[in-house]
C-alpha cells in the first residue's frame, strides 16, 4: 500500500488562481474520482501531479518522498503515469509501437518492451489491433491504446484524464470494467477525471469535487450525491442555470 | 525506346540526388523543426574532404586516392561527424528557439562552412577525378546509360531500403519515429532526446556525404558552391513532400527529378535555359492544390 499525495497545491497563471490549496490522496488499489465543472482546474491538478506543470506552492509526494520538481519522465519511471484528453497517441506509429516506445522510454530493452506491449494489448483487450496505425483507430480503441500505453511498466498510479469523453453508454460501461481491473487486478491507484458524473459515482471509492480551483466537497459517492454544494456548483442558482448541466448528465 | 529509357534513367538518377538531399533535411526537421540550410555546405565540405587543403588551381588529392571500400566509409564518417558537430556547437543552443531563428542560425553556419572552405581551397572550381571508372557507359536495350547513373540509383534504393529497415526494426528507429511525430510527447515518455537528435544529425550528414560522392564523381569538379543547388531542390522537395514526412520527401525528390528531366526533353531548345523556372512553376502548382504537401506529417500540425 502506498499513497500519492497532493498537499496544498496552488497554481496561479498570471494572476489567475487556477488551484488554491488543493489536497488529494490516491491510494494503491483504489479509484479516486475528480469531478467539477469546466475550468475547475482538474487537468491542471493532473499536470502538477505528473510533472507537466510546476505548482506555485504545495507539494506532491509518493510514499512520503517529495516529487516536486521532477520531470514527467522521471515521475513516470517512479510509477506515476497518465493519459491525456484526446489520447495524444503517436498517430503515425502502429499501436504496438506506441506501447513499445513507452517501454523503451522506461528503460526496457527492445525485446522486453515488445513482450510487455503485446501482453498489455491483450490485457486491455485490443490484441488484434497491434499492427494497425494508431491514427486510423476509432475513438474507443484509441482510448484503450492510450490506457495501455499508460500502464506499460506497471505504474503504481495512473491518472486518467477524461477517458470516457465522447463514448456511448455501452462503451463507457466497457471502460468502467477496464478501470476496475486496473485497480483490482493490477493494484494500481487510479485517479479518474471525468465529466460523466454517473460513471465516477458508480466506480470510485472516493470522490473529490473541484470548483474554480477549490475543493468544495470530498467523500464517498453517497456524500457527493447528497451534497448541496456540489449540486449548487453544477446547477448554479435558479438565476444562473446556464452551466453545462446536460454535459454533466450525459 | 532507347531514348525513352535514357530519359527514365536521367530522371531516376537526378531524382535520387534530390531524394537523398530531401531526406537529409526532413530527418532533422522531423526531430527539431529545423530547416537546415547548412546541409548544402556540408555536402560541399564532404567533397573537399577528398582534397588536401591548398589554394592552388590544381587539386591535391588526399582521401580521393583511397580505394573505394575505404573512401566511402571515410567520407560518410566525415559527413556524419561534421553534421553532429554542427548540432553540438550551434543548433543545441537553439533547441527552444522558434523555427525562424533556427533557420537563420543554419544560414549562418552554412556561410561559416563555405568561407572556411574558401579560405582553405580558394573559390576556383578544381577538377578532381573521383572513381573515374564509373563514367563509362553501359548499354541497356539500345540506351547508353553511364554506369555512375546506375550506381546512383542503386545506392539510393539501398539507402532508402536500409533507412526504412533501420527506422522500423531498431529501437533507435522507433524512438526517432516517435520523436519526429511529437518530440515533446516522446520526451515525456522518456525517449532520450539528445541521442535521437544526434542520431538524426549523423544520418543526415552521412546522406550529405553520399550526395557528395555522387556529385563529385558526376561533375568531376570540387566547387565550394556545389551543394547549394542540390540543397535548394532538396528543400523544395521536403516542402512539397510535406515538411517532416520522410516518405513524402523521397517521393517529392523523385518527382522533381522527373519534372526537371522531362522539361529538359520537351521544352523547345530556346526555353531550356529557363528549365528551372518551369520546375518551380510546377512546384507552385503543387502548393496551390496541396499546401500541406503531398504526404503531410501530422506532427507539424499538432504538437503538445
Amino acid at each position: 500500500m502506498s499513497d500519492l499525495i497532493a498537499d496544498k497545491i496552488s497554481v496561479a497563471f498570471a494572476g489567475l488562481r487556477a488551484l488554491s490549496e488543493v489536497d488529494l490522496k490516491v491510494t494503491s488499489g483504489q479509484i479516486v474520482g475528480l469531478i467539477g465543472p469546466n475550468g475547475a482546474g482538474k487537468t491542471t491538478l493532473v499536470n502538477v501531479m505528473t510533472g507537466f506543470q510546476p505548482a506555485t506552492s504545495g507539494s506532491v509526494s509518493l510514499e512520503g518522498q517529495n516529487l516536486s520538481g521532477l520531470k514527467p519522465h522521471e515521475l513516470r519511471r517512479r510509477g506515476v503515469a497518465r493519459t491525456f484528453q484526446g489520447g495524444r497517441l503517436f498517430r503515425d506509429l502502429a499501436v504496438i509501437d506506441n506501447l513499445e516506445v513507452t517501454g523503451v522510454g522506461l528503460g526496457l530493452s527492445r525485446a522486453a518492451a515488445i513482450a510487455e506491449a503485446e501482453a498489455m494489448l491483450d490485457w486491455v483487450g485490443i490484441a488484434p489491433l497491434a499492427n494497425l496505425v494508431a491514427g486510423a483507430l476509432p475513438y474507443t480503441d484509441e482510448r484503450r491504446v492510450a490506457i495501455g500505453r499508460a500502464l506499460m511498466g506497471k505504474p503504481a498510479f495512473v491518472l486518467l484524464d477524461e477517458p470516457a469523453a465522447g463514448m456511448s453508454a455501452t462503451e463507457a460501461q466497457d471502460l468502467s470494467s477496464l478501470i476496475r481491473r486496473i485497480a483490482g487486478e493490477m493494484g494500481c491507484g487510479v485517479l479518474l477525471i471525468e465529466h460523466n458524473v454517473g460513471l465516477v459515482l458508480d466506480l470510485c471509492h472516493h470522490v473529490v469535487v473541484l470548483d474554480s480551483g477549490v475543493v468544495i466537497e470530498a467523500g464517498d459517492p453517497a456524500t457527493i450525491r447528497s451534497s448541496e454544494r456540489v449540486r449548487h456548483a453544477y446547477m448554479g442558482t435558479a438565476a444562473d442555470t446556464n452551466l453545462p448541466v446536460l454535459e454533466v448528465m450525459e | 525506346m532507347g531514348s525513352l529509357l535514357q530519359v527514365l534513367f536521367d530522371a531516376l538518377s537526378l531524382g535520387s540526388l534530390y531524394a537523398l538531399g530531401a531526406l537529409g533535411i526532413a530527418l532533422i526537421f522531423g526531430v527539431m523543426r529545423l530547416v537546415n540550410f547548412a546541409h548544402g555546405d556540408v555536402i560541399a565540405a564532404c567533397v573537399f574532404a577528398l582534397l588536401w587543403p591548398s589554394v592552388d588551381a590544381v587539386a591535391i588529392i588526399f582521401a580521393g586516392n583511397l580505394p573505394w571500400y575505404l573512401l566511402i566509409p571515410f567520407l560518410l564518417a566525415i559527413g556524419a561527424a561534421l553534421s553532429v558537430a554542427s548540432e553540438i556547437v550551434v543548433f543545441r543552443r537553439f533547441r527552444r528557439a522558434n523555427p525562424a531563428t533556427m533557420m537563420i542560425a543554419s544560414f549562418a553556419l552554412g556561410f561559416v562552412i563555405r568561407y572556411f572552405l574558401l579560405m582553405l581551397f580558394s573559390s576556383r572550381p578544381k577538377s578532381i577525378s573521383l572513381l573515374p571508372s564509373l563514367s563509362q557507359p553501359v548499354e541497356i536495350l539500345g540506351a547508353r546509360i553511364p554506369l555512375l547513373q546506375l550506381i546512383t540509383i542503386a545506392v539510393t534504393m539501398a539507402v532508402l531500403f536500409g533507412l526504412t529497415t533501420f527506422l522500423r526494426r531498431t529501437r533507435f528507429g522507433l524512438e526517432m519515429r516517435a520523436a519526429a511525430e511529437n518530440f515533446t510527447m516522446a520526451r515525456m515518455l522518456g525517449v532520450r532526446a539528445n541521442r535521437v537528435i544526434m542520431g538524426a544529425f549523423a544520418l543526415s550528414g552521412a546522406l550529405a556525404a553520399a550526395i557528395a560522392l555522387i556529385l563529385g564523381s558526376q561533375t568531376g569538379t570540387a566547387n565550394i558552391m556545389m551543394g547549394a543547388s542540390v540543397m535548394l531542390m532538396a528543400f523544395i522537395a521536403t516542402v512539397i513532400g510535406g515538411m517532416g514526412s520522410l516518405a513524402g520527401a523521397v517521393l517529392a525528390g523523385f518527382l522533381l527529378g522527373a519534372i526537371a528531366t522531362v522539361m529538359q526533353v520537351i521544352l523547345p531548345p530556346d526555353a531550356r535555359a529557363f528549365r528551372d523556372a518551369f520546375v518551380y512553376g510546377a512546384v507552385i502548382l503543387v502548393l496551390i492544390f496541396r499546401p500541406q504537401g503531398l504526404l503531410s506529417a501530422r506532427g507539424t500540425k499538432e504538437r503538445v
